[in-house]
Order: C-alpha cells, then sequence, then structure tokens
C-alpha cells in the first residue's frame, strides 16, 4: 500500500511550489516530495524574469523581449501569458512584502558586491535602494563581516555609472560577536533588540538605536542608507521602520550572496501558502526510484536510510533543479536526470561541454530535459517518457540561467503550467 | 532474558571503538569533508550558534576541523561540547556533508582522549547519558523518587556538586512501568505471522510516559498486529550526544542483536520516540560496526510512518472523532531528519475533533540532556523562546509532539499539557483514552 495523492510533485524549489499550489487550485490533493531544503536559501532573494540574453541586455522589458529567445527556451515553450500568471502566483503569495508587481519594466538592485541586477521581484526591504532612483547614497558595512566590504561596492558601483552619489563606511556593530559570527548572529540581535556592549555604545540600552547613532554622523546629507541583508529576520520590517524613523532617512538591504536570509524569508512564504492550500509535505529524503505500468509512472519511491518508502499519484511533476538543485547529474562519461532517467541530450565528447572561455556561450548551462508542448519530457527519439510527467524549473533544458537571469521566472511560469495541466487532468 | 533486562550493566566492560573519523580507519570520511563548499548554511541553521557566540558551528566543527585534523595536531576543540547533536546541520547541508556524523566521532575521541576522567562535568554528563540507570533505580521506588527527585534542597546540592540545573522539574516516573504493564496483561493480545511488529520502547516510554506506549499497543492491534517487545537497552542517544560512545556501543549491541532476532522471526522495528529510531537508523550504522547493524537501520521505522506506509491510515482517521483541545505541533529535530516533521499534522487535518497546528521549524532547545546542564540551561530556554511564542500566539491551549524530551520544554516553557500522536490516533481508532 502506498501513501497517495492525485498529484505527486518532485523537487520543493521555486517550481516545485508553485506547480504545487497551481496543482491544489484544481482541486487535486497534492503532495510535494523534497530532498532537501528549496535552493532558495542560497538565492539572493531577487526574482528574475529576463535580464539577458545572448549579447543584449540588460533589457528594461523583459516580455518585449521574449520574442528573440531561441525556440526551445522554456518561455518560448510555456509563451508569454503563462510568464504573467506565473508571477501573478507569485504576486499573490508573497502580497506587500515583494515589489515590482506594478510594473512590467525591470528594476535595478544593487548587490553587496557592488554590481547591479536586472530583476522583475525584489523584496521590500531593498525598495529604497532602487539603482534607478537619484538620491545620493550611504552604504554601511561592519568590520568582522568579512562577505561585505562597503567602500568597495560603492567605489564599484559608482564605476558602473549609477546616477547618484555613493559612499561606503564600516563601522564597528554596537555588539561585539566572535570573529566569524554568521549573518543570523546581527538580524537576531536587531530583531530583539539586544543591548549593546557598553564599550561600543556607552549611552543606549538597545543595538537599534545604538546602530542609528553610530550611522548618523557618517550620513554627512546622504538620502538613503543601504545596510547588508540582515537588517533584522523575523522583523525584518520593524527593524526598518525603527532605523529610519531615528535615521530621518530611507533604509535598504542590498542583495546578498548566499546564505541570505531574503532568500529564507522568501522560503518560509511559500511554505506558509502550501499549507494554506492543503499541500502534503515531506521533506528529508531522496526520490530515488519510480514504477510504471503502459507507459505511465504508478509510484516514486523515496529513500530513508535503506528504507524505501512507496508514494502514489495519478500525475507527477519533476521539478529537482539543474546542477545545483542535483535534479541533472553528470561523471566523466554523461549527463543524466537521476530519478526517472529522462533523457539529456548533450554531446558525446566531453570537451565539448563547456566552452574555453570562461564566460562564453556554456553549452552546459543549458543542459536539461526536453520537453513537447506540454511539458513531458521525450526521450532521444521525441516520444513522450511518460504519459503522467512533466517538468518544470531548472531541470528543464534551453535556458541559460546564471547568464540570462531568468532563473526564477522560468521556475515559476513552468512550475504553474505543469501543475495546472497536472490538475486538471484529475 | 528476563523482562527486567533493562538492568544497568557494568560500565567497563569495553574498550572504546567507534568508527573513528579522526584517524581516518576503518571509516574514512574524507569525501564528505571534501563535498562542503563552504556555502555556511550550515552555520545559520544551527540553533545553538545562534544563541551561543563561543560555539563555532557545525562547519568548523566538521569539515573544517576534519581538515585540521588530518595535518597533524591531535586535540579537539572542547567547543565540540557545546554541540546539542540536534542534527539540524545534516538536514540543512545541499551537499550531505554528514556532519553529525563528524560531530559524534570528535566528541567521542574528546571525551576519550581529553577529557578528566574524575572531573565533574565528566561524572555529570556520564549520568546524564545514562538516565536509563537512574530511571531504573528510581522505577523501583517511584513515589519516594519523583519525591526526592524534586525535593529544593537536594536539587540546590546537584545544581552545586553536579551542574544540573534546578531550574527544571524532574519528569515523574510511573507507579508501573510499561513492561510490568505488558507483562501483567499478559503479552500480545493478536497474534498474526503475517503482520508482526518488534517495539522499541526506548527508557522514557517505559520508566515515565508508558501512556504512550500503550497507546502504541492498543493502535496497532487495533489494525491486526502481532506486537513483539523484545529485551532492550537505552537507544544511546543521549550517549551520543556526550561522547560517551563505549556506553552506546555496549548498548547498541545488545539491541542490535534482539532486533535483529525479531527481524528473523519475520518483525519490522517500530519506535514511539522519534530520537531512538534516528539512532537505530543513522546512527548505529554511521558510528558502529555491529553484524547485523544495516539489517536493523533498514527495518526500522517511526510507528505512525510505518501505518502510514502499511494501512490505510488516511481513510481510518478520517472516519474517526475524537473530543480533545486545539493542539499547537511541535515537530522534533530528530522527525525533521527522517523527514517526518508534517506527519501528525498532516494526518490530523482529516480527523474531526482536534485542531492540530505547526507552530513552525524551531528548535525546542532542550535537546535531549543539553538542557539540563547548569551552564547550558539558559541558552536552552533562549533557543526555545520562539517556539514558546509561537505556542502561545496559537490557538492551542495545550500541545503535541513526538520527543519526550521536547515535550518537557515546551510543558517548562509554556505550562501546556502535551501529548504524543499515538494517543490521538488510540482515540480516534478506539474511541477510548489513557490506560
Ligand atoms: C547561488 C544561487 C543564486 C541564485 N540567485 C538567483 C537570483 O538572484 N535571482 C533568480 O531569479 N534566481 C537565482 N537563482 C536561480 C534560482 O534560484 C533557480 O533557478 C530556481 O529557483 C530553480 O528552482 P527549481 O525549483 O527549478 O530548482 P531548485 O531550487 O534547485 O530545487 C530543486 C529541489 O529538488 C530537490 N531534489 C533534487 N533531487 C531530488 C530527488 N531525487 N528527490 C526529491 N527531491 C529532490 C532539491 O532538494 C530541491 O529542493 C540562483 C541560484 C543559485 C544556486
Ligand atoms: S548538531 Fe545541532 S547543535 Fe550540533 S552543530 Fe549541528 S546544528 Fe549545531
Ligand atoms: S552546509 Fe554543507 S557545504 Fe555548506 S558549509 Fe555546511 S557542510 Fe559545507
Amino acid at each position: 500500500m502506498a501513501i497517495r495523492e492525485d498529484v505527486l510533485v518532485v523537487g520543493g524549489g521555486l517550481a516545485g511550489m508553485s506547480a504545487a499550489l497551481s496543482a491544489a487550485e484544481t482541486g487535486a490533493t497534492v503532495r510535494l516530495l523534497s530532498h532537501k531544503k528549496s535552493t532558495l536559501r542560497h538565492a539572493s532573494g531577487l526574482v528574475d524574469c529576463l535580464g539577458y540574453s545572448g549579447d543584449d541586455g540588460p533589457f528594461a522589458d523583459p516580455y518585449a523581449a521574449m520574442d528573440d529567445l531561441p525556440d526551445d527556451h522554456p518561455y518560448r515553450i510555456v509563451g508569454e501569458s503563462a510568464v504573467r500568471e506565473g508571477f501573478d502566483r507569485f504576486d499573490s503569495v508573497v502580497g506587500d512584502s515583494y515589489r515590482g508587481g506594478h510594473t512590467d519594466v525591470n528594476a535595478l538592485i544593487p548587490t553587496q558586491a557592488g554590481t547591479i541586477k536586472p530583476t522583475a521581484r525584489y523584496p521590500a526591504s531593498m525598495a529604497a535602494g532602487l539603482a534607478s532612483d537619484t538620491r545620493s547614497t550611504l552604504l554601511v558595512g561592519f568590520e568582522g563581516l568579512s562577505d561585505f566590504d562597503a567602500p568597495l561596492a560603492a567605489d564599484r558601483l559608482a564605476a558602473a555609472g549609477v546616477p547618484f552619489d555613493v559612499r561606503g563606511v564600516t563601522l564597528r556593530f554596537p555588539k561585539k560577536f566572535r570573529a566569524d559570527a554568521k549573518l543570523t548572529r546581527y538580524a537576531r540581535a536587531l530583531d530583539r533588540d539586544e543591548e549593546p556592549d557598553k564599550d561600543r555604545a556607552p549611552r543606549f540600552d538597545g543595538v537599534r538605536r545604538a546602530l542609528a547613532e553610530l550611522v548618523r554622523p557618517k550620513l554627512d546629507g546622504a538620502e538613503r542608507v543601504g545596510f547588508p541583508s540582515l537588517i533584522g529576520d523575523d522583523r525584518n520590517d520593524e527593524v526598518r521602520d525603527d532605523l529610519e524613523e531615528r535615521l530621518g532617512v530611507p533604509a535598504f538591504e542590498l542583495a546578498a550572496s548566499p546564505p541570505s536570509l531574503p532568500g529564507v524569508r522568501l522560503e518560509s512564504r511559500f511554505l506558509a501558502a502550501l499549507d494554506e492550500a492543503g499541500v502534503r509535505r515531506t521533506t528529508g529524503n531522496p526520490v530515488v526510484d519510480y514504477e510504471s505500468a503502459d507507459g505511465a509512472i504508478t509510484t516514486v519511491y523515496t529513500d530513508n536510510n535503506g528504507q524505501r518508502v512507496p508514494y502514489g499519484a495519478d500525475q507527477v511533476v519533476l521539478a529537482t533543479g539543474g546542477l545545483v538543485g542535483k535534479g541533472i547529474g553528470s561523471s566523466r562519461e554523461s549527463v543524466r536526470e537521476p530519478v526517472f532517467d529522462c533523457h539529456i541530450p548533450h554531446p558525446e565528447d566531453r570537451y565539448d561541454w563547456s566552452a574555453t572561455d570562461a564566460f562564453g556561450d556554456q553549452p552546459f548551462a543549458r543542459f536539461g530535459v526536453v520537453p513537447d508542448d506540454d511539458l513531458r519530457p521525450l526521450d532521444a527519439a521525441g516520444e513522450t517518457e511518460f504519459s503522467n510527467l512533466r517538468a518544470a524549473g531548472s531541470v528543464l533544458g534551453g535556458a541559460d540561467f546564471a547568464a540570462q537571469k531568468c532563473g526564477s521566472g522560468v521556475s515559476l511560469a513552468t512550475g504553474h503550467v505543469a501543475g495546472e495541466r497536472a490538475g486538471a487532468l484529475i | 532474558m528476563s523482562d527486567a533486562d533493562t538492568t544497568p550493566t557494568d560500565a567497563s566492560d569495553e574498550s572504546f571503538e567507534p568508527v573513528d573519523v579522526f584517524s581516518g580507519e576503518p571509516m574514512d570520511l574524507r569525501p564528505g569533508a571534501d563535498d562542503c563548499y563552504k556555502c555556511t548554511t550550515c552555520d545559520t541553521s544551527c540553533p545553538v550558534a545562534e544563541v551561543d557566540d563561543d560555539f563555532p558551528g557545525p562547519k568548523f566543527q566538521g569539515p573544517e576541523q576534519w581538515r585540521l585534523k588530518r595535518k597533524g595536531d591531535d586535540d579537539i576543540d572542547p567547543s565540540i561540547n557545546a554541540c546539542s547533536n540536534c542534527m539540524r546541520c545534516d538536514n540543512a547541508c545541499p551537499s550531505s556533508v554528514p556532519l553529525s556524523q563528524m560531530h559524534n566521532e570528535a566528541r567521542g575521541a574528546f571525551v576519550e582522549r581529553q577529557m578528566e576522567k574524575l572531573s565533574t562535568e565528566y561524572i555529570r554528563n556520564r549520568i546524564l547519558a545514562n538516565y536509563h540507570t537512574s530511571a531504573w533505580f528510581a522505577s523501583k521506588l517511584p513515589r519516594v523518587a519523583n519525591f526526592a527527585m524534586n525535593f529544593g534542597p537536594a536539587r540546590w546540592a546537584m545544581e552545586k556538586t553536579l551542574g544540573v540545573t534546578a531550574e527544571r522539574e524532574f519528569p515523574a516516573f510511573a507507579g508501573q512501568t510499561f513492561r510490568e504493564w505488558w507483562a501483567e496483561r499478559g503479552g500480545a493480545h493478536v497474534e498474526n505471522p503475517d503482520k508482526r511488529v518488534a517495539y522499541f520502547h526506548g527508557c522514557y516510554s517505559n520508566y515515565n510516559t508508558p501512556e504512550v506506549a500503550k497507546a502504541l499497543v492498543h493502535v496497532y492491534e487495533h489494525f491486526g498486529y502481532e506486537i513483539l517487545v523484545p529485551p532492550q537497552k537505552c537507544s544511546g542517544t543521549p550517549m551520543f550526544a556526550n561522547g560517551m560512545l563505549t556506553d552506546a556501543r555496549r548498548h547498541a549491541r545488545t539491541n542490535v542483536e534482539e532486533l535483529a532476532a525479531a527481524i528473523d522471526d519475520g518483525a519490522d522495528v517500530i519506535a514511539s520516540c522519534t530520537s531512538c529510531s534516528m539512532a537505530l537508523r543513522q546512527e548505529y550504522p554511521e558510528l558502529f560496526d555491529i553484524t547485523d547493524i544495516e539489517t536493523v537501520a533498514q527495518n526500522t521505522y517511526e510507528g505512525l510512518e510505518y501505518l502510514r506506509i502499511n494501512e490505510d491510515l488516511r481513510g481510518a482517521v478520517e472516519e474517526g472523532e475524537v473530543d480533545m483541545p486545539d493542539m499547537a505541533y511541535h515537530a522534533p529535530c530528530h522527525a525533521r531528519n527522517q523527514g517526518l516533521d508534517r506527519q501528525a499534522v498532516e494526518l490530523f487535518r482529516d480527523l474531526d475533533g482536534v485542531d492540530v497546528e505547526d507552530v513552525g521549524p524551531s528548535c525546542s532547545g532542550i535537546s535531549g540532556t543539553y538542557g539540563w546542564k547548569e551552564e547550558k540551561y539558559d541558552k536552552s530556554m533562549e533557543i526555545g523562546e520562539e517556539m514558546f511564542e509561537h505556542m502561545e500566539a496559537g490557538a492551542g491551549e495545550e500541545g503535541m509532539t513526538e520527543c519526550p524530551t521536547c515535550a518537557m520544554q515546551m510543558e517548562h516553557g509554556t505550562g501546556y499539557e502535551i501529548t504524543h500522536p499515538l494517543e490521538v490516533l488510540r482515540e480516534a481508532l478506539t474511541g477510548t483514552s489513557a490506560s
């Protein structure tokens, strides 16, 4: 006897979670099976639609650029309206904790590295930092927080030609942590407004106030202040409001490298939406095997330290991610999709997998399963692998997520389509 | 073997021989350490690192310390003793680095080679880790024990001399242990060669909460299972967390022998405590090399999980009904690691008469013996604070969890009464509650 559901989604990233939500909306019972937590935890929290294509970009309007993408790009397969529906779903999950939904145009967001990213949706905490905004800017970093060098980031932004004055300062956080303290330690201190160290902020009894007092004399006319992504965690909004009020200027977070609190916060919003939609979730064990009958998958098996736990379903969505999420595996000889062994085309010769120019067009970046119009993976002969299996997210081939800045958009659009079609067939 | 086989035995009957990472033999964790790409995701999910500024976190304790060891320096950093063995880091690592295994082995090596055996800390940890010994004595005179263990002056003395916090109430010992009850009722009431399970009840449900063990018996017999209750010792969970690997191995050997024999008789192994099932499934084969240890690991399940796989549990629950207060559910870290953190909430969603709300992913903070140590008590409460807040913010006025020590912490922090999912299931299926 297997644990049964109408629709099973394999993979708990943005694609899998979107697919599960869309399937649940059709009235189907849905279970999400995921090995690890989503790679959102390693991502910046920015939700990209399309930033570049080949040598073109950054695009102001990602939708206008979609027609020029290659035919096998997932956006061309599902079509522009599906991309819009995918983003609509995103907007309804995140509510006003994210911005950018009011326009088709990409926003330009400064990162902790001092670069600018074109993106479609961004956390509310980053809203005051838009690079298209001309207000003069102070970036604040902290001694001991090695991931972020504020003066360097400011120089880089200036060199990139941003339309505002920008300076960076490095301050001593009002509370001393161990030398390699985690981001979460700072965030927690601000969340709880912990007591600062007396030698660093003798006159104040909360770190929020103490931090504002440290930053104030450095403002020197700056009209907004940027911090690394640690201005509170659970109480991010409250901490930001508090700092803004004390400083008298807007405060924002810069997009971060992994692990990123904005990514973690985004993940919790999606998990809450899954709960609300009644989606069942099982996390912690990988799907390793399946059974099929008459060309359809009947059961998939997870591996729990050697035990195989069976899950039955009528429709299955594969959303196991790309090389990072481990949805695509490669050995020295071949590239494969490890769960259902779906076909992934790739050059015979390993040396043709990557271009010699590290920044060139990398064939491996586009590796992935090849879907039909219905997102069903095709085998080497162009036949559907399984009549009831659809694929979504970075396990699909045809997009170069890192270069085109389209990772989240592809996950949202294809996840939505795969989930909706799977649910509608029940 | 007699029913009283949970008797403590002499501690010095064997030498230390866990699978040792720091000598590289016989199991080499090097590939595991090399898989670490320093993303620090493990560090951000470590509840201890979040409140303890002196604890460098799992990335240092695991892969980095392992690499340092390779370079010759033999000492293990004492900070390893601050790790509570919640195993959250395991679950967080995208690269499947075997972090908790590394921590367990480092701690074992530290205790073996670097810890002063006459120190108060060692003695205290050994007493806490060998909870089953004190429990065994206490169960002989439960009422006296319940009084003595929570007698103010005695608790004060324990804190001063042993470093066991006086802030906590010792859990009450049941008047009759589960094994005594089982013997009195004449063992199994169902015989069934085709559906047989061996129940690993662990120390806690034997001595402190036999109602959980009894609920399991009633639920399984309801589905027609024949239940075996083999002789057994402590699962070893508190021993791993205190680096007492010699003790743990001795107990593991008995457990593996007895459970393997039951498996030979056609049984699968089930446990009602998620740390016990975790130990049998994951920590045993990671740490020890004992005949049949893999067989036991591969045939062990958590009690609810097994029914979900093998029975139409959802159907049965949908037909049932209970009359219970709303509950705030906390998923124990060790349930999380087995992929079981959602099953109770999911299952009872379809049950009339009770509303179960998940209080989220925070750690309860007690982590077995961790929260009992005088120097850790405040940190333990600080870690638990988020869970307490979420419990109090929710609609439920009682709590639910699978882990006996999480239950202690939930009760300690909120004053709520705590139920085990099997007790709810029992009422749903059989219409009866306790005893
Ligand atoms: C470091 C980093 C930074 C990024 N930054 C950005 C950014 O700034 N903006 C942006 O838009 N995008 C960004 N992305 C890309 C974006 O996060 C991904 O493209 C997108 O989220 C992919 O989603 P997915 O659901 O397809 O796959 P993933 O998020 O990779 O999820 C795959 C899931 O499947 C699970 N899984 C894999 N195998 C199995 C199995 N056998 N059984 C069960 N479960 C399995 C995994 O555990 C995981 O939960 C970034 C990605 C990375 C890695
Ligand atoms: S087991 Fe828990 S306490 Fe120990 S390092 Fe890992 S996450 Fe931290
Ligand atoms: S999560 Fe894994 S890969 Fe990342 S730092 Fe920790 S051990 Fe290394």
